[in-house]
């Protein structure tokens, strides 16, 4: 085997990979989140936005296919580790127990696989537009012909079922964040006492932002403070 | 004080091994965890029946032998504490207790609570030293060495090398161990020289020995009887990405 494929087998690299790729997928999130609240701004706004999107053509492409490898690596890394984890400790213990190991250090695997779940839901939803056909942007236009996807989105979260689904991610990937920022420093190797109160701080605070920040939206719209615009049934 | 013990007996490393129930009617205080199971095993030996193998040499926490996981936590409940410090003082009349050998496949049983455990020896053997001329001993004092350098050593240097951190580890991962052994020499000038390959190979040596990697739960810290704290995998992770980044 060639010595980059090796050393990657290595239990340290692979977290590395977990960590590297978890930066660039928060970097994302947060971008994406930004992108989204801009609906609170109104119909223009929000379909400019996609359609500025859009026409980056290629370059949105090479962005997704970025996102995709890393989405793939961390999951395929996270698998190996597990397998590896799993394998150090052929027989359990009988009496199982936790002295400070956080809920949502021990639940990282099945957290992100929800998440992973929950992304192919969505793109469905929003993106390739399986989940709900008829609403889906291009097939509704706004008065300016952009596909509306202001209004794609209102229809979407009108539906109490869909709205919930999408809270119910929000709050694991919260939950998958909480451990997963403070752990990433631990793994590059950062780990100061001056840094670490804003290590520590910094899991809850990021997951509490990216929460709020995306479930704010199917809120607003379930309670009426985001309305189809006018002449749009 | 009367206990109920459930102890994982096992003949040898084949045999499947079971938990196997005994009970004691008259525990004193003042006995030490290992001083009790030596009663059990005076009752054991009385019945004609095989004693409960442990391990134990110092019976005074420095030495790294006893190495009991009980109810589920590796050296028991207090911190700080190797299971042969640990005193039944803090146990009541009525007990139960459950005691299992540390964990991993890198640490097989070798008959009931005993594990073997040269996979951490290997580890040592593989870079945990300072290769220097010997003779006579240096002049004290002729190497310089700040005082936050040394007790920064001295912190990771404390490290007994039981293994309880492998035993709570929910992944067995070694990463305390080996990170305290990479940082001890790593911390000091005289590390200095060997630093790269020494934390490659340690770290491959571990792995290849078959223990887990670490995802951070950070049990290691809470159970390790020297209370060797976590900084010392941070450092060990970015001693080995600077290795493995400049090494050829
Ligand atoms: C938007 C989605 C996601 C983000 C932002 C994210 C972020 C992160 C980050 C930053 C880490 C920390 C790496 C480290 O400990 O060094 C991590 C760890 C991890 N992630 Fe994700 N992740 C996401 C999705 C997923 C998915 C889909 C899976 C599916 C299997 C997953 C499974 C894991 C696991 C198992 C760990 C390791 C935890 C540990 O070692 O303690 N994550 N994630
Ligand atoms: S017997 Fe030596 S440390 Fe416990």
């Amino acid at each position: 085997m060639s010595k980059p494929l090796q050393l990657l087998q290595s239990t340290i690299l692979s977290k590395v990979v977990m960590a590297a790729t978890g930066v660039i997928l928060i970097l994302f999130v947060l971008g994406h989140m930004l992108g989204n609240l801009q609906i609170f701004i109104g119909q223009d706004q929000f379909n400019d936005y996609a359609e500025k999107l859009q026409s980056l053509g290629p370059g949105l492409w090479a962005i997704r296919l970025f996102l995709l490898l890393c989405v793939v690596l961390h999951i395929i890394t996270s698998l190996y580790l597990k397998k590896l984890n799993s394998d150090a400790r052929p027989v359990q213990y009988v009496y199982q127990n936790t002295v400070q190991a956080t809920l949502a250090s021990r639940t990282m695997l099945i957290s992100g696989l929800m998440i992973f779940f929950f992304v192919v839901y969505h793109l469905l939803h929003f993106t390739i537009g399986t989940i709900e056909p008829s609403t889906f942007k291009g097939t509704i236009v706004d008065y300016a012909g952009r596909p509306d996807v202001y209004s794609m989105v209102i229809y979407g979260f009108q539906n109490i079922f869909i709205s919930a689904s999408y809270l119910i991610a929000m709050v694991l990937l919260g939950f998958h964040l909480i451990h997963a920022v403070p752990s990433m420093f631990q793994t590059l190797g950062i780990n100061h006492p001056k840094c670490n109160p804003l290590i520590h701080g910094l899991g809850p605070v990021l997951s509490v932002i990216i929460v709020v920040g995306y479930i704010s939206i199917p809120i607003a719209i379930l309670a009426g403070f985001v309305t189809l615009p006018k002449g749009v049934m | 004080m009367k206990l109920t013990l459930h102890i994982w007996r096992q003949k040898n490393v084949h045999d499947q091994g079971r938990m196997v129930t005994y009970k004691l009617d008259d525990v004193s205080p003042d006995m030490s965890f290992l001083e009790m199971l030596d009663v059990l095993n005076e009752e054991l030996i009385s019945k004609r029946e095989d004693p409960v193998a442990f391990e134990h040499d110092c019976r005074e926490g420095i030495c790294g032998c006893c190495s009991l996981t009980v109810d589920g936590i590796a050296h028991g409940p207090e911190r700080a504490t190797t299971v042969c410090q640990l005193h039944m003082r803090h146990y009541s009349d009525g007990d139960e207790i459950y005691i299992e050998p540390f964990r991993a496949r890198a640490f097989p049983v070798i008959k009931d609570l005993v594990v073997d455990r040269g996979s951490f020896e290997r580890v040592i053997q593989s870079g945990g030293f300072i290769s220097a001329r010997t003779g006579s001993a240096p002049d004290a004092n002729s190497i310089p060495i700040g005082k936050d350098e040394a007790e920064t050593a001295f912190d990771a240097a404390a490290c007994i090398g039981c293994g309880a951190c492998v035993a709570a580890c929910k992944n067995s991962s070694a990463m305390l161990f080996v990170a305290a052994k990479v940082s001890h020499l790593g911390n000091l000038p005289q590390g200095q020289v060997e630093r790269q390959e020494r934390v490659l190979n340690m770290v491959a040596k571990m792995d290849e020995e078959g223990f887990g990697g670490c995802t951070n739960y950070y049990e290691c810290e809470a159970v390790c009887p020297k209370q060797i704290p976590v900084k010392f995998i941070a450092q060990m992770n970015r001693d080995y990405l600077k290795a493995v980044a400049t090494s050829d």
